[in-house]
């Protein structure tokens, strides 16, 4: 009897779900029907990345860096709103199609932040080249995204062929490393990396791949305290370098690590710890903070619980006030705002990147910068700029 | 392959490799007796591991160390490693109990098929990995170094740390308690009685369900103390952490004979052991794929396990 | 007191149907059918009396494409009534059945594109054959010595095997390209009365139709072996297999064979996916998905091919509709973070109120009330 009454309970909360749910649909498109004719206003800048699964502690920041730049803009154009809308892929490329085929079928949305892998990038951007829905990426550096003459593609950073070579030359000149050990996740952003360095580098103490997720990192260890190399460069995440860092330092090891912008991120030194992160040197092709950067660390701490503003925050931050410049200019169709987006110069406020694209959508070499950060006392701070070539 | 780095490194590659397995083993306990008593793959027992390392974690914060403070002395040392081993125990127990009253007990009474329990096991491992991601941002987490790792001594020129010698002191201490209390003590005679022939043992008084409790609460335990050595020698946790180590830990388990407890710890050191050869010997990335290839020609050769299964009986 | 009840209402609900006649039952079926390949369309909607948009139909999703929900549901659903065939038929736990799914997508990849290392640049619709070869050919490889195994056994070996699959995809740089993977595999032939290629980038819609039509097709196929020889020898050796060895069912052949159709579709529905996704790399292969099917198969009813319909159907839809179903209820909520969560309470809740699936197969679901009339006794033991 009581298994019958917690049918017809379960019964009841399921089909009251479902009438409630239609009936608000119902009230939901009484109100949508006005809105349309207000044709500027309303308009959304969609962001693309993971928002769940296992990589969306980077795209969290993404997603955070866009809607910082969006509540900032609705604040002062209240009459004119622009809406955020999310499209959360868990970084999984076989989950990008629907969510892009959404983002091209809602005429709403002019402009997206993202994908911020390459993997998704390959599988969504046809869809939105199709549809003629301008991208700018944060974080997708695969060079091979803008060799497929996608007229709508944008990157808002440095590809992995200009961070790699400067990292790697970094390591050369600076550090003037003899024995250098190479490390990659196996991720196409890790390797591409380490592709690059070695080519600066030429011969290497040896190298090995890890793969991500991985949490024991003896055996590689092992290896690197055995080689004695005093330099390891790290292509990959912040996780992975954090743990990586932690247990070779445990292991008595006495080197300095190098890595990309996917370990500059907050998390890198709250996985390593303070003592262990010390002295590590990332690289980033970003510019330091300086008074160019605003207020934009103070306001994103303010906005998100405190919380550091993580990897490619800023850049995505950036990237959405181009798409929201152009929106304020009146370029509300997708069309004037590609056009809006290709002939952009200007530098951002958060990054201090000036923002001008190539044709084939990279950023303008010139304006590539790379520079080195090294952590201390727990804080990630600039070294120096790594000059080309 | 690369001969020289697994030879030159032979002896520092089986110590980390014994050390991972450790924690295999312990965590594989948790599958193996579960499987012994209710012929079950329990998957939420990767998070029931992970459910231990949060908590540890947050015992340790709550005492006042964050992953920048520095080791602290003997005395309030080991008190933190106390305190985090018993909160962490609890919680893990905790959450193996709450698992199985609410998503398998109901199924028992209903007498639900073998892959009902399989599908809710999956269910209830979603519920806690996701409600953990949703808690913590998703964000990894790193924990305060307690003890700073230093040689104890060296073996064919292996450095031993003091951590390693912990990690596997209290490994074989739980387990040969374990051992001994399922087959010593009257309640691990229930234990042994329902694995065998649970609807005997009922007609014999054992009271089935508190036995299954039993087994949930012990392997929460192990799962706890597990993750308490993770928090020490790899100080670092996650949401999703439990997956990859409930992975292995479940094919250490199977490795040995699933079902046996002895079993688990020699497939968990093996498991470990072997790994971390095949990362010396093809490069780090082939880890994982030798463990699974491994698993798979031994179960040919051997297919129940090397121990074979008997917690209660061998089966064939 | 619950079997009674279950009894009550199952064959009541049965019995007016079977009592229908025939013309009606297949005349219901074409109608379900019909409905299926119109669901994509807008226009459908708005003929409804659904103003056309995107939030204003409760079962559509709101916050993804709903045509490309639909096709990956479809693709759910081909794994599942594929799986079901191993799960359900045979009685065999494959964990590992996301590892045909990738070698059916990799061969089509590796075939088919232009920047395959392989260099052989078929047409789509002539690698799909091989896929699928290559995808029963390998399930016949790993059955063969493992299918000796029992059970459970039988689990860690078939999820080590789509792990190591992915894993070695993920690692080989050369041919299958790492996690870098491979780009640029063409879509399936055919051009539309626009003079546009039928199988474009940005509607699912026909991918979705293919996927269906297939459906259908392998659902034909499958239904009719499990009502031959064959199917009867799957459910001997599924409920005893040393009784069923005894009298004469040589059931590892008929394992194998299982084994073999189940690989067979993945491999397809791979094929499939591969060129309608255009680019695939090792991180598609994940093993959670591999769970993931065998929940939905579970979840619907192992053994019955309607239950694996709705149980995939259940497993990929339920997730992207609550993305949206802030929105539904008109609230300031988004639902995305929590889906996977609601997804994990849905299927405990589910298993508990119907251990056998959504809609159980009928033979096994007497088992179970059978099991149960057993277990009564016991229960009553003064245990607690």
């Amino acid at each position: 009897m009581r298994q019958k009454l917690a049918r017809v309970l379960g019964g009841v909360a399921i089909s009251a779900l479902v009438i409630s749910g239609a009936a608000a649909c119902k009230a939901d498109s009484g109100t949508e029907g006005g809105s349309g004719d207000k044709a500027a206003c309303d308009l959304k800048i969609g962001f693309f990345g993971p928002l769940t699964g296992d990589a969306a502690g980077l795209g969290i920041h993404m997603r955070n860096g866009t809607k910082l730049a969006i509540d900032q803009y609705n604040k002062d154009n209240a009459d004119c709103k622009v809406n955020l809308a999310e499209y959360d892929s868990q970084g999984d490329p076989a989950k990008a199609p629907a969510l892009a085929q959404q983002a091209v079928g809602d005429t709403k949305v002019v402009g997206i932040v993202g994908p911020a892998f390459s993997g998704e990038s390959e599988v969504a951007d046809p869809i939105f080249d199709e549809a003629g829905l301008p991208i700018i990426t944060p974080s997708a550096t695969r060079p091979s995204l803008s060799t497929k003459s996608w007229k709508i593609f944008h990157r808002g950073v440095g590809n992995d062929t200009s961070q790699g070579p400067a990292a790697g030359r970094y390591i050369k000149n600076v550090l003037k490393a003899e024995k250098v050990y190479v490390v990659d996740d196996q991720s196409a952003y890790g390797a591409g990396l380490v592709d690059e360095v070695k080519k600066v580098l030429g011969a290497v103490a040896g190298e090995d791949k890890v793969q991500v997720k991985q949490t024991n990192f003896s055996a590689v260890v092992t290896k690197i305290v055995g080689s004695g190399a005093t330099v390891l460069f790290f292509g990959g995440y912040y996780t992975e370098a954090g743990l990586l860092l932690k247990q070779l330092k445990g292991a008595g090891w006495k080197g300095t690590m190098v890595a990309g912008d996917g370990v500059n991120d907050a998390n890198f030194i709250k996985v390593a710890g303070q003592q262990v992160a010390e002295g590590t040197v990332l690289t980033c092709p970003c510019a330091p903070a300086t008074a160019a950067k605003g207020t934009f660390v103070t306001d994103y701490k303010a906005a998100f619980e405190n919380a550091e503003p993580g990897t490619y925050a800023d850049v995505s931050f950036d990237i959405t006030k181009i798409f929201l410049e152009g929106i304020k200019a009146g370029k509300s169709t997708r069309a004037d705002l590609l056009a809006f987006v290709k002939s952009y110069n200007k530098a951002g406020t958060a990054t201090g990147v000036t923002y001008k694209f190539e044709s084939n959508g990279e950023l303008d070499p010139a304006q590539v910068l790379v520079w080195a950060f090294k952590v201390n006392a727990g804080q990630v701070v600039p070294d120096i700029e790594i000059p080309k070539a | 392959m690369n001969f020289d780095e697994l030879f030159g490194n032979f002896p520092a590659l089986t110590i980390t490799g014994l050390e991972q397995g450790a924690i295999y083993a312990l965590v594989a306990l948790g599958y193996t007796l579960v499987y012994g008593v209710l012929r079950l793959i329990n998957f939420a027992h990767s998070e029931v591991f992970m459910v231990g390392t949060f908590t540890a974690l947050w015992t340790w914060e709550a005492l006042g160390y964050d992953q920048n403070s520095p080791s602290p002395a003997i005395g309030p040392l080991i008190l933190a490693l106390v305190a985090g081993l018993v909160v962490a125990a609890v919680a893990s127990a905790a959450t193996a109990v709450t698992v199985e009253l609410v998503a398998y007990r109901p199924l028992r009474r209903r007498n639900a098929p073998p892959l009902a329990f399989l599908i809710t096991a999956i269910g209830a491992s979603f519920v806690l990995a996701e409600s953990f991601g949703i808690g913590t941002s998703r964000a990894p987490f790193g924990m305060p170094v307690l003890i700073p790792s230093e040689t104890a001594f060296t073996v064919f020129g292996a450095a031993v740390t003091n951590i390693q010698l912990l990690i596997l002191g209290v490994t074989l201490v739980m387990m040969v308690s374990l051992d001994q209390f399922v087959n010593r003590s009257r309640l691990g005679r229930g234990i042994r009685a329902v694995a065998q022939d649970a609807d005997t043992a009922a007609l014999m008084g054992v009271n089935k369900n508190r036995v299954i409790l039993l087994v949930f609460v012990l392997g929460g335990l192990m799962a706890g103390v597990a993750a308490l050595l993770w928090n020490v020698r790899y100080g670092y946790t996650k949401f999703n952490v439990g997956f990859l180590i409930g992975l292995k830990a479940f094919a250490a388990a199977v490795l040995g004979g699933i079902g046996n407890l002895r079993g688990a710890l020699l497939g968990g050191l093996l498991l470990g052991v072997a790994e971390n050869y095949a990362a010396g010997l093809f490069g780090g990335d082939w880890k994982d794929f030798t463990g699974f290839v491994l698993l798979i020609v031994l179960l040919m050769f051997r297919p129940t396990g090397l121990l074979g299964e008997s917690l209660g009986r061998a089966r064939a | 007191m619950t079997a009674t009840v279950d009894k009550g209402r199952s064959p009541a609900l049965k019995g007016r149907w079977a009592a229908m006649p025939k013309q009606v039952r297949w005349a219901a079926i074409a109608a379900l059918i019909v409905l299926l390949y119109i669901l994509p369309n807008r226009w459908f909607y708005e003929y409804l009396g659904f103003p056309i948009g995107s939030e204003y139909f409760a079962f559509y999703t709101t916050r993804s494409d709903f045509a490309g929900v639909l096709f990956d549901t479809a693709v759910f659903v081909l794994l599942a009534v594929g799986l079901n065939v191993v799960v359900g038929f045979a009685g065999l736990l494959d964990l590992g059945y996301f590892g045909f799914y990738a070698l059916g997508a990799y061969t089509v990849a590796l075939l088919t594109s232009p920047e395959s290392r392989l260099g052989t640049n078929w047409p789509w619709l002539a690698a799909v054959p091989v896929a699928v070869m290559v995808a029963m050919v390998s399930g016949v490889i790993l059955g063969g010595p493992t299918l000796r195994l029992r059970g459970d056994y039988l689990a860690i070996v078939t999820l080590g095997f789509a792990e190591m699959i992915r894993l070695y995809a993920a690692r080989n740089e050369g041919v299958m390209q790492g996690q870098r993977g491979i780009p640029a595999i063409p879509h399936p032939p055919g051009t539309g009365s626009d003079g546009k290629p039928l199988f474009g980038v940005v509607d699912a819609r026909p991918y979705y139709w293919l996927l269906l039509t297939l459906i259908l097709l392998v659902i034909v196929l499958v239904r009719n072996l499990a009502n031959s020889r064959v199917g009867r020898a799957w459910v001997a050796t599924r409920e005893d297999e040393d009784a069923a060895e005894v009298m004469g069912v040589p059931t590892f052949k008929y394992k194998l064979w299982a084994f073999a159709i189940g690989a067979a579709v993945a491999g397809l529905t791979g094929a499939v996916f591969a060129g309608k996704q255009t680019f695939i790399n090792s991180d598609q292969f994940v093993l959670e998905s591999s769970i993931l099917v065998l929940a939905a198969v579970i979840l619907g009813g192992a053994g019955n091919i309607k239950g694996a319909i709705v149980g995939g159907a259940i497993t990929w839809y339920l997730p992207e509709w609550l993305r949206g179903a802030g929105d539904l209820v008109g609230v300031e909520f988004d639902a995305a973070e929590y889906r996977i969560l609601v997804f994990g309470v849905v299927i405990i809740v589910m298993m508990i109120f119907r251990p056998q699936g959504i809609v159980p197969n009928r033979r096994r679901a007497a088992e179970f009330a059978d099991r149960r009339q057993e277990a009564v006794p016991q229960e009553k033991v003064p245990s607690e």
